[in-house]
C-alpha cells in the first residue's frame, strides 16, 4: 500500500513537472484530473466498502461505523453521570483561567489547548459537511447532528482526559501525547501490553491515513471548489485544473510544515478565530434576515428529524446523514483532538477533558447548526447542490457578495485544518517509524503531494477516502475508551475530592 | 523609610535609569529593591500545536535567559550593598508589577520614562501610564 501511494504520489510530481514546462498549453490539464481520479477511485471506494460496511436497517443502509460511535458517545454520557451538561459551567470556569495557578504563566492555558484543537475541527466539515449532510438528510439531519454533537462531548472528555494523563514528557520539555500513547500504556497498566500496542499501531496506520484524507484531501479540493465557484464556475481559469490550485496550496503548506515559515501560521491562526466570528456573524445576519421563518425552519427540523419526509431512508436517512457529518465534523470518538489536548500544562489530566467537552458544543452544535438553519431557510435545498457550493449559495441569496467572503473562510479553515491534520498525522508517523527528521521530512513531503491530489478529484471520491480514514481511528481508538474509561473515573473522583478538600483553588476568587 | 522599591528593568536605557535613581534612593534610605522582569504573554493567544508542544521547553528557556537578562544588574546593586530581590514573571507588565506592589510591604514602584510627544511614543510609553492610573502604591517616572 505504501509502495503504491509512494509510486502514484511520485508519478503525480513527474506529471506537474513534465505539464509546468508546457504551462502555456492546458488543453490536457482535465485529463490530469480525469486521470487522478480514474486511477484513486477505485483504491478509495475499496477503503471506503470495508469501513462502511452496512446492514439493512428498515430498508436502509446503515454503516455500522456510525452506530460505533454513537452507541460509544453514548455509553460515554451515562457512564460519567451526563458529564456534559453537569461540569460545563466547570469547563467554563476552567477556560477562563479561574483555576490556573498564576506561576505557571507562560505554559500552554487550557484556552489555548481548546483554541488549536478547535481550529483543527472547525472547518471544512461545519461549512460543507453539513451541507451533505442537510442535502442528502434533509433538514431532520440537523436535529441528529445536534444530538450526536451532544453525545460526542462525553467521548471527547473521556479520549482528551486520558491524552494528557498518558502523554509522555520528555527531558528537553516537549510533550507527545494522543491516543498512541494511552492505548499503548494504559493497557500495559492493565497487563495488556500486546494488545494495546496494536491497538496503537492500528490507530497510527489510520490517523496517517485519516490525516492524508479528511485532514488534507478533502480541504484542499472543498476550497478548490469553491475558489472555482465564484471566478466564474465553468468559465473560471482554474476550472478543470484542479491540479494547480492544489499546488498553490501544497506549497504555502510546505513552506509552513517544511520550511517551518511561523510567521504564516502565525498569520493563520490569528485570523481564522476571525474569519469563525464573521462567519456566525454573517449566520445570524441570514436569519436575522429571514427572521419570519426561523419557526417554520426548525418545525422542518424536527419534522424531518421524526418523518423523514422527503428523503431517502426517510428517518433512518436523515439520522445516518446526521450523524455521520456530526462525527466527521467535531471528531469526537475519533481520537485527533487528544493529541492536540495533550500539550496543555495541568497537574490534573481531567481538567483538559472538562475542557474538551466545550469542542463538540461549539463545534457542532452552535456552528454546524448555524450553517444547517442558513441553507433550511434560504430555500436552497431544492436546487440540487451539494457541499460547499450549497453553502455559498444560500449566502448569496440574501448578500450576493457574500460567497467571497464564504471563499477566503473557506481557504483560511482549510489551510487551518491542514496545518493541524499535518501535526496529527506526523504524530501517528514518527509513532510508527521512529522521530528522526528524514522521516519527518519524509512525511510532510507525502502530506504535500495528497494536497495536490485533493484537489484534482471529484467530491465523491475524496469524500470517501476521507471518511473511512477518519472513522478507522475510531475503531482502536474507541475499544480503548472502553477499557481505560474506569481510570477517567477514577480521575474525576481524586479531583473532586481534592477540590473540595481545598488542595485545588479558584484562584481568581482566592484574590478577589 | 525602609521599605521596598520595585524597578521594573528590561535592560532598555530608561529601565537603566529608573535602576540607578533606585540605587542612590535605596542608599539613602536602606531600602530593599525588587528587580522585576516581565515576559509579556497573553493566556488567551493563539499558538499553533507545534507550539504547544514546545510550550514548556521555551518558556524554560525564556526563564533562562530573563534571569541573564538581569543578573548583571542584580551584581551591580549588591556590591553596593544595597538589599535585592527579584522576579521574572508572565504576563501583563503594568498589571502584574501592581499585583507584586500589593505583597510587599511599604512599596513603591519606580520605572524609566519611555513615552514623549511624538505619537508612537505616546501609544509605545502606556505602560508608565496604566501604572500610575492603577497602582496601589506611590510611582516615581525617571525621566
Amino acid at each position: 500500500m505504501k509502495r503504491y501511494i509512494l509510486g502514484l504520489t511520485a508519478l503525480l510530481f513527474s506529471i506537474d513537472s513534465a505539464h509546468a514546462q508546457d504551462a502555456a498549453d492546458t488543453a490536457d490539464a482535465a485529463t490530469i484530473d480525469e486521470w487522478v481520479n480514474s486511477a484513486v477511485a477505485p483504491v478509495s471506494s475499496a477503503v471506503s466498502s470495508v469501513i462502511f460496511y452496512s446492514v439493512d436497517v428498515a430498508g436502509t443502509e446503515f454503516p455500522l461505523i456510525v452506530g460505533w460511535l454513537v452507541v460509544a458517545a453514548a455509553i460515554f454520557t451515562v457512564y460519567f453521570g451526563f458529564v456534559q451538561f453537569r461540569k460545563f459551567g466547570h469547563a467554563l470556569a476552567l477556560v477562563r483561567g479561574d483555576y490556573s495557578d498564576p506561576n505557571d504563566a507562560g505554559e500552554v492555558s487550557h484556552f489555548q489547548a481548546l483554541a488549536t484543537a478547535l481550529s483543527g475541527t472547525v472547518g471544512l466539515g461545519n461549512i460543507a459537511g453539513v451541507a451533505v449532510a442537510v442535502s442528502l438528510g434533509g433538514p431532520g439531519a440537523t436535529f441528529w447532528m445536534i444530538v450526536a454533537g451532544l453525545l460526542g462531548m462525553a467521548s471527547k472528555f473521556t479520549e482528551c482526559t486520558l491524552g494528557v494523563k498518558y502523554r509522555n514528557e520528555y527531558p528537553d520539555g516537549t510533550v507527545s501525547g494522543g491516543p498512541m500513547y494511552y492505548l499503548s500504556k494504559g493497557f500495559a497498566e492493565r497487563g495488556m501490553a500486546g494488545s494495546g500496542r496494536v491497538l496503537a499501531v492500528i490507530f497510527a496506520v489510520c490517523c496517517v491515513g485519516g490525516s492524508i484524507g479528511g485532514g488534507n484531501m478533502f480541504q484542499s479540493n472543498q476550497a478548490y471548489q469553491q475558489v472555482v465557484n465564484v471566478t466564474g464556475g465553468d468559465s473560471s481559469i482554474l476550472a478543470g485544473n484542479g491540479w494547480l490550485f492544489g499546488l498553490i496550496m501544497a506549497i504555502a503548506l510546505g513552506v509552513v510544515i517544511i520550511g517551518g515559515i511561523k510567521s504564516i501560521a502565525r498569520v493563520t491562526e490569528k485570523i481564522v478565530p476571525l474569519m469563525a466570528f464573521i462567519y456566525i456573524g454573517a449566520c445570524l445576519i441570514i436569519i436575522a434576515v429571514n427572521s419570519d421563518k426561523i419557526a417554520w425552519a426548525f418545525g422542518e427540523i424536527v419534522d424531518g428529524a421524526f418523518t423523514g419526509a422527503g428523503v431517502a431512508g426517510g428517518v433512518v436517512g436523515a439520522l445516518i446523514q446526521g450523524f455521520k457529518r456530526a462525527a466527521f465534523s467535531n471528531e469526537a470518538g475519533i481520537g485527533s483532538a487528544s493529541i492536540a489536548h495533550s500539550a496543555v500544562r495541568t497537574k490534573e489530566p481531567i481538567t483538559e477533558g472538562y475542557v474538551a467537552l466545550l469542542e463538540p458544543f461549539i463545534d457542532t452544535v452552535v456552528i454546524c447548526t448555524m450553517t444547517a438553519l442558513v441553507i433550511t431557510i434560504s430555500g436552497t435545498l431544492s436546487t440540487g447542490l451539494t457541499g460547499v457550493e450549497l453553502t455559498s449559495a444560500a449566502f448569496a441569496t440574501v448578500v450576493p457578495w457574500f460567497p467571497i467572503v464564504l471563499t477566503v473562510a473557506v481557504v483560511l479553515f482549510a489551510f487551518s485544518t491542514m496545518m493541524s491534520w499535518s501535526y496529527y498525522g506526523l504524530k501517528a508517523w514518527t509513532y510508527l517509524f521512529g522521530e528522526s527528521r528524514a522521516m519527518d521530512l519524509l512525511f510532510k513531503l507525502i502530506f504535500c503531494c495528497f494536497t495536490v491530489l485533493g484537489a484534482s478529484m471529484n467530491l465523491g471520491p475524496v469524500i470517501d477516502f476521507s471518511d473511512s480514514m477518519i472513522f478507522a481511528m475510531a475503531i482502536p481508538n474507541i475499544i480503548g475508551l472502553y477499557v481505560l474509561m474506569p481510570v477517567v473515573r477514577n480521575e474525576a473522583e481524586s479531583y473532586w475530592s481534592k477540590l473540595d478538600a481545598g488542595i485545588i483553588r479558584n484562584f481568581r476568587h482566592a484574590r478577589s | 523609610m525602609p521599605g521596598t522599591l520595585i524597578v521594573g528593568f528590561d535592560k532598555t536605557e530608561a529601565s537603566q535609569r529608573a535602576l540607578a535613581f533606585a540605587a542612590a534612593a535605596a542608599k539613602a534610605t536602606g531600602a530593599t529593591i525588587h528587580v522585576v522582569h516581565i515576559l509579556e504573554w497573553s493566556p488567551y493567544s493563539f499558538l499553533t500545536a507545534q507550539e504547544l508542544e514546545e510550550r514548556h521547553k521555551r518558556r524554560t528557556e525564556e526563564l533562562a535567559r530573563a534571569a541573564e537578562l538581569i543578573a548583571p544588574a542584580i551584581e551591580s546593586l549588591e556590591a553596593q550593598n544595597i538589599a535585592v530581590t527579584s522576579d521574572v514573571r508572565y504576563g501583563h507588565a503594568a498589571e502584574l508589577i501592581c499585583e507584586i506592589a500589593e505583597q510587599k510591604p511599604n512599596a513603591q514602584i519606580v520605572i524609566g520614562r519611555t513615552g514623549g510627544f511624538s505619537v508612537a511614543r505616546r501609544i509605545l510609553g502606556g505602560m508608565a501610564l496604566a501604572l500610575i492610573q492603577a497602582s496601589p502604591v506611590p510611582v516615581t517616572v525617571v525621566p
